[in-house]
C-alpha cells in the first residue's frame, strides 16, 4: 500500500482506481488521539482523550463549539481541525444572520464535505488531515456525522475515531441500539466508558478526558471536571468497595478487563 | 440647469427616544415603544432596546431598519469574539466596535442614534453616546432621538455631569441610587411624552447590574 509510483500527487489515480494521497490523509486521522460521539433522540455527547505531547506541555483542544446547537470533535492534524472549526463557525454565523434561524447540521456537513473534496482535486493543495465528528441538533432532531478527509460524510448513532478507536467502537457496537432512548446521564456515562476502552487499562481520571453535551433546551457546553469525576466514580468504585465480601466479584471483574485488554492489543497494529 | 434630486429617500425616521444613566454599580437604559412614520403610528409596542452582551445593552432611535441591521452585525461580531476569546465582550470593547461599525459606513450611514449602556470591567456603570457615523464619548448619562432636546437639559440640571475638560478628570457616574435613577427616567419620559408627538405609548426600562438584567414597563400617554 505504501511507497508506490502513484502516490506523489493527489491528482494522480492509481491503476486500481485509488487516490493514495487521500488514503494517506485518512491515515493521519488514525494517528490522532481518540474522539468519540454518541447521540440519542434529544442529546449528542462528544468526548475526547486529553493526550499531551510531553509531560511538560498541555493537551491540545479537540472539541470545539460551533454554535449553541452544534459541536465538533476532531482527530488528526489539530491545526487543520482548528481551521475547519473556524470555517464552520463562520458558516453558522452567516446562516443565522441571513435566515434568522440556526443552521441545520446536515447542511453544514455537506459544505464541509464539499470543502474537503476540493482539496482532493487540485494539484496545488493537499487534503485536510483531520476527521471531524460533527454533533448537532436541528428541527429534524439530534444528529451525529463523521466527515473524512476524502470529502465523504456519514451519519452515525455513535462513532469513534483516532488511535485505539476500535476498542471504543467495539464497546459502542454492543450498546448502540439502546442509545436513541437513552437519558442524558446514561449517554454521558456511555461516552466516558467508551473513552475508557481506548485507554488500554490506564486508570480513567477526569483530567484525562474532555466531555461536551448539547441537547434540546441545552446549548453546547463542556462538562466540568467535577461532573466528569462523579460519573467516573459511579463505575470505577468496583475494585475499592468489595475488599472482604466480593473477592470473587473483583477477580471476575479483573479477569474481564484483562480479557478485553488482550483483545484490544491486536488492533494497535493499525 | 439645477441639479437633479432623487424622488425617494433610502431613509425614514421612525421616531422615539432613548435614554441611559450610569450609576456606581448599575446602568439604566430606557426607551419608549412607539414606532412611527411621518404623522402616523406604525406600532405602539416596539422595543428599541437590544442586549448585545451580558454587560452591554444598546438602545437606538432613528431608522429602525438600519437599527435592526446594525444590531445583527454587532451580534454576529460578538459571536466571533466569543469564539476567539472564550468570553463575552466588555462594554468598552463593544463601544469601540460599535463606533468602528458605524464609521465603516461613513458614506452611506446607518441612520441610527445610539446610546450604549452597561457595566465596565470594574463593575461600574458606563454610558456611551454616538452620532450616526460613529463619533462617541463615554458619559454619565445621555438621551438620543426625537425627545432628546427636551430631556437632555433636564438631565444636565439633575445629574450635573462635570465637564470632561476639567482636570483632574472626574467620574461622570451619578451618585444617585438605582431606584432614584429609575424614578428620574420615568419622570423624564412622562414629561417628554407631553410635548414630543413621537414619544409615548409605553416606556421600557432595562436595569443592568452585576447579578443580571431586570426589565420594567411603564405606561405613557398614547396621544
Amino acid at each position: 500500500m505504501f511507497r508506490n509510483q502513484y502516490d506523489t500527487d493527489v491528482t494522480t489515480w492509481s491503476p486500481t482506481g485509488r487516490l493514495f494521497q487521500v488514503e494517506y490523509a485518512m491515515e493521519a486521522v488514525k494517528q490522532g488521539s481518540a474522539a468519540i460521539g454518541l447521540r440519542s433522540r434529544s442529546h449528542v455527547v462528544l468526548a475526547s482523550v486529553n493526550k499531551a505531547q510531553s509531560e511538560l506541555s498541555s493537551h491540545q483542544r479537540k472539541i470545539f463549539k460551533v454554535d449553541d446547537h452544534i459541536g465538533v470533535a476532531i482527530a488528526g492534524l489539530t491545526a487543520d481541525g482548528r481551521v475547519l472549526s473556524r470555517y464552520m463557525r463562520s458558516e453558522s454565523i452567516n446562516h443565522s444572520f441571513t435566515y434568522e434561524s440556526p443552521l441545520p447540521v446536515g447542511r453544514l456537513v455537506v459544505r464541509l464535505a464539499d470543502k474537503a473534496q476540493v482539496c482532493t482535486q487540485r494539484s496545488w493543495k493537499r487534503p485536510y488531515g483531520v476527521g471531524l465528528l460533527v454533533g448537532g441538533l436541528d428541527e429534524s432532531g439530534a444528529h451525529l456525522y463523521y466527515n473524512c478527509p476524502s470529502g465523504n460524510y456519514f451519519e452515525y448513532q455513535a462513532f469513534a475515531i483516532g488511535s485505539r478507536s476500535q476498542a471504543a467502537k467495539t464497546y459502542l457496537e454492543r450498546r448502540f441500539e439502546s442509545f436513541n432512548e437513552s437519558s442524558r446521564e446514561d449517554l454521558i456515562k456511555d461516552a466516558i466508558l467508551a473513552i475508557r476502552e481506548t485507554l488500554q487499562g490506564e486508570t480513567l481520571k477526569s483530567s484525562l478526558c474532555t466531555v461536551s453535551v448539547l441537547g434540546v433546551d441545552e446549548p453546547f457546553h463542556f462538562l466540568d471536571q467535577d461532573s466528569i469525576q462523579k460519573v467516573i466514580d459511579t463505575f470505577e468504585n468496583v475494585p475499592e468497595e468489595e475488599e472482604d465480601g466480593g473477592e470473587a466479584e473483583a477477580e471476575a471483574a479483573a479477569a474481564e478487563q484483562g480479557g478485553a485488554g488482550d483483545q484490544d492489543v491486536a488492533p494497535m497494529e493499525m | 440647469m439645477t441639479k437633479q434630486h432623487a424622488n425617494w429617500s433610502p431613509y425614514d425616521n421612525n421616531g422615539g427616544t432613548c435614554v441611559a444613566i450610569a450609576g456606581s454599580d448599575y446602568c439604566v437604559i430606557a426607551a419608549d415603544t412607539r414606532m412611527s412614520t411621518g404623522y402616523s403610528i406604525l406600532t405602539r409596542d416596539y422595543s428599541k432596546i437590544h442586549k448585545l452582551a451580558d454587560k452591554a445593552v444598546l438602545s437606538s432611535s432613528g431608522f429602525q431598519a438600519d437599527v435592526k441591521a446594525l444590531q445583527k452585525v454587532l451580534k454576529s461580531r460578538h459571536l466571533v469574539y466569543q469564539h476567539q476569546h472564550n468570553k463575552q465582550m466588555s462594554c468598552p470593547a463593544m463601544a469601540q466596535l460599535l463606533s468602528n461599525t458605524l464609521y465603516f459606513k461613513r458614506f452611506f450611514p446607518y441612520y441610527a442614534f445610539n446610546v450604549l449602556g452597561g457595566l465596565d470591567e470594574q463593575g461600574k456603570g458606563c454610558v456611551f453616546t454616538y452620532d450616526a457615523v460613529g463619533s462617541y464619548e463615554k458619559v454619565g448619562y445621555s438621551a438620543q432621538g426625537s425627545g432628546s432636546t427636551l430631556i437632555m437639559p433636564f438631565l444636565d440640571n439633575q445629574l450635573k455631569s462635570p465637564s470632561p475638560l476639567l482636570l483632574p478628570a472626574q467620574d461622570a457616574i451619578t451618585p444617585l441610587s438605582e431606584p432614584e435613577a429609575v424614578d428620574l427616567v420615568k419622570t423624564v419620559f412622562a414629561s417628554a411624552t407631553e410635548r414630543d408627538i413621537y414619544t409615548g405609548d409605553k416606556l421600557e426600562i432595562m436595569i443592568l447590574k452585576a447579578d443580571g438584567i431586570r426589565t420594567e414597563v411603564m405606561e405613557l400617554r398614547k396621544d
